[in-house]
């Protein structure tokens, strides 16, 4: 929005401007903020870059170093043919979050979709699509991603897909919500009686005053995707091997779980501590935009 | 009311008829070729059968018939309660699913009354006692992944200290789930105590000497508990999900495991089977909730019962 509306009236009485980006401020004074964010952004990093901190090979083994616990040479310690764990999660990295993206793509875009369509429009559209979010909703998710994982077969995508359309519903419902709320404000009446057209209106006015609930949720539904992605190939639905996303990392350790703990566990501290900070990150960015 | 009881009774089996043809369009209509599913499921070459084989097997199974056909065949079944033969174990799934829903059922109910009690006082002590540890708890305890913690707990209690068998037990299971769903209730719980202490009544009573405590408990917390049900029906899905997790963790021969070893095995009558009685649970829970609502608060009325629901369908009386 542009400040063409009226100069203020009373200069003293107005609040103190607020200068722009001084709203981050608030985010660099919570230092668990920022540590959640610098977790995210270095798991994403070694996605892209694994080769940075590591200077192992995925698939490198060493018979001379089998099964050994956590060391400053090898951080996660070393897998049952010798190869070093803290890199095999690394090289997991892609893969999960390639699904994490593509799951929460499918989502955003579905949920989005239905939501806008169904607040904007109203009356039977909106019935008619709301009754099938509730249906959608009285598949507990974790059900209905696997009879789609049935249908389409196992791997990165098909589980990627499943989890997708799980978390469509609620991104639906959100969107749905804020869509309706925003529809009501004076603005959009004024837009309206200024001569916008309803897309207009929709694109320019609703669309970017809904995004910020909404975004929080999808940084939330992150966490929500990464645990059911991983929970998904520690079921033995995931990439075939030798890949090794980290559920499937995280399963395989569990059949050496009484001689060396950290085949699965030190994996499973890393995905629930990026959990963790994905959840951190959407709460406080909810505390800061209500 | 009787009109709002049938009506409400009606949505919900209209709306667990379309979850289980969702479910059904999902399984049976999607790309994979059901017949090839079923051959590799009983571990046959495709291209080792001849035609006539093939056709003689479809129809066997009834593939041979138009999809519509099938439907109606396998609904029809539903209603007499024959969910079809497991393509696998050549067993009639209603058999299947009345052999395992026993340690199901005790670790759902179990799971979900501890997790009742749990999340309550979690929320509870942190509203209370105002210590920030534990109003932040429930965010930590719904961040972990099951499979990590039922790992953590098998290699903590089971190895190191020795006190529970990491196969076979119930307690650990239970605590698993509980840890999850009583993270989520006590979210809620929270969020909803906040409010109701705002509320011009607390200020009121607290005003009339009653001491905290008294506050919180006699007034405040019955209240916040109020809305705090609509979210039964989701608690108790969680234990129902959780549970494919878990059992296959702790390898309990629930439905949960069964659930895992039929999308394995690609056992679709068995995958269907398992998704619609999750739903059914899911929808009766809510429906339940919904009606015992206004007999809670008798500030809902039985006409207008849109603020009744959360989780399950959204504005009943549209």
């Amino acid at each position: 929005m542009t400040a063409t509306i009226a100069e203020p009236v009373d200069v003293d009485v107005a609040p103190p401007l607020v200068r722009p980006g001084s709203r981050w401020i608030p985010l660099v004074r919570r230092p668990l903020f920022l540590i959640a964010a610098f977790y995210v952004v270095f798991v994403l990093a070694s996605a892209f870059w694994p080769k940075l901190f590591t200077s192992y090979g995925p698939i490198d083994t060493d018979p001379g170093s089998v099964a050994l616990a956590p060391s400053l040479d090898h951080l996660f310690g070393t897998d049952i043919y010798g190869r070093d764990l803290w890199t095999r999660v690394l090289y997991g990295s892609p893969l999960t979050i390639k699904a994490t993206l593509i799951a929460l793509g499918i989502a955003v875009v579905a949920g989005l979709a239905l939501g806008i369509v169904s607040g904007f429009f109203g009356s039977i559209t909106d019935s008619i699509l709301m009754r099938f979010v509730d249906v959608l909703l009285a598949i507990p998710g974790l059900l209905l991603a696997l009879s789609i994982v049935t249908a389409l077969g196992y791997g990165t995508i098909p589980v990627a897909v499943a989890v997708g359309v799980g978390i469509v519903p609620g991104f639906a419902r959100t969107t749905r919500a804020e869509v309706l709320r925003v529809k009501t404000l004076p603005y959009v009446e004024a837009a309206r009686a200024g001569g916008a057209s309803w897309t207009r209106v929709l694109l320019r006015h609703i669309l970017p005053n809904s995004w910020g609930p909404v975004a929080v949720l999808a940084v939330l539904d992150a966490g929500v995707a990464i645990i059911a992605i991983a929970s998904l190939s520690f079921l033995g639905f995931g990439a075939a091997p030798p890949a090794a996303e980290w559920g499937t990392l995280i399963a395989d350790g569990r059949n050496y779980l009484v001689t060396s703990w950290w085949l699965s566990l030190l994996p499973g501290l890393f995905v629930a501590l990026l959990v963790l900070s994905l959840n951190h990150i959407s709460k406080t960015l909810q505390e800061l935009t209500r | 009311m009787a009109r709002y009881v049938l009506g409400r009774i009606g949505q919900a089996v209209l709306v667990l008829w379309a979850a289980y043809t969702l479910t059904f369009a999902i399984l049976y209509l999607l790309p994979s070729d059901p017949m090839e599913l079923q051959l590799a499921a009983a571990g046959v070459q495709p291209d080792s059968l001849s035609a006539e084989q093939v056709a003689a097997i479809k129809h066997q199974f009834g593939l041979d018939q138009p999809i519509w056909l099938q439907y109606w065949h396998h609904l029809a079944g539903l209603l007499r309660g024959d969910f079809g033969t497991s393509l696998t174990q050549q067993v009639p799934v209603s058999q299947l699913l009345a052999d395992r829903i026993g340690p199901t059922l005790l670790l759902s109910v179990s799971a979900a009354t501890v997790a009742l009690v749990l999340g309550s006082a979690l929320a509870y002590l942190a509203t209370f006692t105002r210590l920030t540890f534990l109003t932040r708890l429930p965010a930590l305890g719904a961040s972990f992944p099951q499979f990590f913690v039922a790992l953590f707990l098998i290699q903590f209690f089971s190895f190191q200290l020795g006190w529970f068998p990491a196969t076979g037990g119930l307690v650990m299971p239970v605590i698993t789930i509980a840890v999850l769903a009583s993270s989520v209730l006590a979210q809620v719980l929270i969020r909803s105590f906040e409010e109701t202490l705002s509320q011009p009544y607390v200020t009121t009573a607290r005003a009339k000497g009653l001491s905290r405590s008294a506050v919180h408990l006699r007034h405040a917390f019955r209240n916040a508990a109020l809305p705090a049900m609509t979210i039964l029906g989701v608690i108790v899905g969680l234990t129902v999900t959780s549970s494919i997790v878990v059992e296959t963790v702790f390898t309990r021969e629930g439905i949960g495991k069964l659930a895992q070893e039929a999308v394995l095995s690609q056992d679709v009558p068995v995958v269907l089977a398992v998704v619609t009685v999750a739903a059914a649970v899911f929808v009766l829970v809510n429906l339940v909730v919904d009606l015992l609502y206004p007999l809670l608060d008798p500030r809902i009325s039985h006409t207008r019962p849109a603020a009744a629901s959360v989780a399950s369908v959204e504005g009943v009386a549209l």
